[in-house]
């Protein structure tokens, strides 16, 4: 008989008789589970949910929450007071494009996405506990999918909350609502494709290295070089009469790249000075395949770094 | 309540492999490893690097197989990995435990990886951490915890979503004698309270047998030797006595020894004990009237299980435990698949 024998008293599943001493407790037994398992949809969904509230700081420690919420805080910052000032001097048009914000304030989200990515999936490789989930139903795609959306939400929330600020701003200062609308809609557009690009780099580099330390230097180190790089190569083509070269210089950093492509797609201005800008139809059209491919081969790069990590 | 109405419960093969072999470039971790491993708790014993982790990777279907076959739960490792994983639990060697959560949130989200709904998930963990022993405790950050408190909570990850076999890589790895204890017989009541089978590896082989119905020794990736714990701990029973000496008989104990060699009972001298072979009960009412007649006092006199160690001491090769005994046999000889439990036996350690 495979039948285990108990070594509880009572019958294990039935409640401890009334009037029982607390220390009874103990003696409810083991119950087993009889209810549903879901699949692997519910998984994705429950780790996307764990690790976009992780992004937040939400369900860690209270230190974890200070350096999310402060960049919280200084994303929405400047949109206040250019609302402030909008409504106060009764502008007919935001000075500046929703698809601007996210380029002017580059430097809070690099900060934050080199902060958040490390964490999303550094912590799970230095403390093993990839391991744990490759040990259950769920697979490396689910793992990986559901750690770049929830860091891509994180940073899409980070930019579209000042967005939206902007937007409410606009309409109290009676600005056209449809005009607005359209432009917030654009730079939603573009904060998704941004929020790809950003979590999808800085998670390749994090998932690299179980030391966290190590992923946000590297975040921080690709985006504020590869930035400056093209600035300062493209002001050297300047000097050199080289311009037809220098909208092309601008696919090789995230943020120019992004530039360039709202530019092309969306049709807004460019957030650069003109002659840094990357436009043009065919630069526009290269930097959208460029990015689409760079958001690809950053799932595949993460795909392949949790080949073997499951079995360590 | 209990398993039989599941379709597993009745199963009378939790863990089955056939001629497993894992090459690696460099080494060979498995060879030819025929296994057949019934329900209840199976220790996988074997020195580092004896193929046992690899064992346990193949088992969950995350490694494939260089030859051979296996199944787990009467599910293919190699075609039906995921169905596995969602009936197993596994417990690794190493840490696994973020230090900034709780025990509660880490476990409760570990439930739900396995697919239980929020509030199944919440109350299996807190049954869960309850079950293996921890309560107060389990709304503090891991980080602070001891190394038996971690390894309790890497247990409850690994139970929490009612597995109906649990695979433990050295969970009493880094713990105290106490710990060590702590963890075994919680390791028992897995398989006696909960009704989980258990495959547990460790590298130290006396620390099964009290917990393990069977043991499967691994060397080298090959199978040495696969059978109840029961049969070669059993009988290799003895009875260690202790007596006084008297005047009539300054040594005691060598006094006895002669009587009970005249009495026909097998026994030997460690020290100032005497260890009597014990086929059975009446071997006591020969050790009993033997000191009686020589008017001796009786210090003490109790049952002693050999270690699993003792039985695989080359040393004893002479005791009537041969026929039990690896070195005897060796290595070259076919170890056959004989793990099966006999009906009704779960219940003889418990």
């Amino acid at each position: 008989m495979p039948q285990p024998e108990t070594t509880a008293p009572a019958a294990p599943a039935a409640a401890p008789p009334p009037g029982s001493a607390p220390d009874v407790i103990h003696n409810i037994g083991y119950r087993h589970y009889d209810g549903p398992r879901l699949g692997r949809a519910y998984v994705r969904r429950s780790l996307f949910a764990q690790s976009l509230r992780g992004a937040y700081g939400l369900g860690r420690s209270a230190r974890s929450k200070v350096l999310p919420m402060i960049l919280v805080g200084v994303m929405c910052a400047p949109a206040l007071v250019v609302v402030a000032v909008a409504v106060a001097t009764k502008m007919n048009k935001l000075p500046l494009e929703y698809t601007g914000y996210a380029i002017y304030l580059q430097a809070v989200i690099g900060l934050y996405v080199a902060s958040q990515a490390p964490q999303a999936v550094s912590t799970d490789l230095r403390f093993r506990t990839v391991t744990l989930y490759f040990s259950r139903p769920i697979e490396r795609f689910d793992y990986v999918a559901a750690k770049y959306a929830a860091l891509s939400a994180a940073v899409f929330l980070l930019n579209a909350v000042p967005l939206l600020i902007l937007y409410v701003g606009a309409l109290l200062a009676k600005m056209p609502i449809g005009a607005q609308t359209l432009g917030l809609a654009k730079g939603l557009v573009g904060t998704a494709l941004m929020s790809l690009l950003l979590s999808g780099l800085g998670l390749v580099v994090a998932a690299a290295t179980p030391r966290r330390g190590f992923g946000v230097a590297g975040i921080i180190a690709l985006f504020t070089f590869s930035y400056a790089a093209v600035g300062t190569v493209q002001s050297i083509a300047l000097m050199q009469d080289r311009t037809p070269i220098t909208p092309w210089l601008g696919l090789l950093s995230p943020t120019t790249l992004l530039d360039g492509v709202q530019v092309w797609l969306l049709d807004v201005a460019s957030a650069h000075a003109q002659e840094f800008a990357p436009t043009g139809a065919a630069v526009g059209a290269v930097g959208v395949l460029l990015l689409l491919g760079t958001v690809a081969g950053c799932f595949g790069l993460l795909m392949r770094r949790y080949r073997k990590v499951g079995l360590s | 309540m209990r398993r039989g109405g599941r379709p597993y419960g009745r199963s009378v093969t939790v863990i089955a492999t056939e001629s497993l072999t894992m090459r690696y470039p460099r080494v060979t971790a498995l060879d030819r490893l025929t296994l057949d491993v019934a329900p209840g708790v199976v220790g996988l014993v074997g020195a580092n690097g004896a193929g046992k982790s690899t064992l346990i990777k193949i088992l969950l279907g995350l490694l494939p197989a260089t030859e051979g076959r296996a199944s787990v739960l009467g599910l293919d490792v190699a075609t039906e990995g995921p169905g596995i994983r969602e009936r197993v639990g596994y417990m690794p060697e190493h840490d696994c435990l973020p230090p900034d959560v709780t025990a509660t949130e880490f476990v409760v989200h570990m439930a739900r990886m396995s697919g239980l709904p929020p509030a199944a998930a919440r109350e299996r963990a807190a049954d869960t951490l309850r079950h293996v022993g921890l309560y107060e405790e389990r709304y503090r950050p891991v980080g602070g915890y001891s190394t038996g408190m971690k390894q309790r909570v890497k247990l409850a990850q690994a139970l929490v979503h009612d597995p109906q076999l649990v695979l433990l890589d050295e969970p009493t790895n880094g713990l105290d004698p106490v710990g060590r204890d702590e963890m075994l017989g919680l390791i028992r009541r897995v398989w006696t309270d909960f009704g989980i089978s258990v495959l547990v590896t460790s590298h130290l082989l006396g620390e099964l047998e009290r917990t393990c119905d069977h043991v499967v020794v691994v060397d080298g990736g090959r199978l040495l030797r696969s059978s109840s714990t029961a049969d070669f701990t059993r009988t290799t029973a003895s009875l260690a006595v202790e007596v006084t000496d008297s005047d009539r008989h300054p040594d005691g104990a060598a006094a006895l020894l002669r009587a009970l060699d005249g009495a026909g009972a097998r026994a030997r001298a460690e020290g100032r004990l005497l260890l009597v072979d014990m086929p059975d009960e009446r071997v006591c009412d020969t050790v009993r009237d033997a000191v009686a007649g020589l008017g001796l006092g009786l210090v003490r006199m109790e049952q002693r299980r050999h270690g699993i160690a003792e039985v695989f001491r080359p040393g004893d090769a002479d005791t009537p435990a041969a026929t039990a005994d690896p070195a005897g046999t060796g290595p070259a000889a076919p170890a056959g698949p004989d793990v099966s439990r006999k009906e009704g036996d779960g219940d003889a350690a418990a």
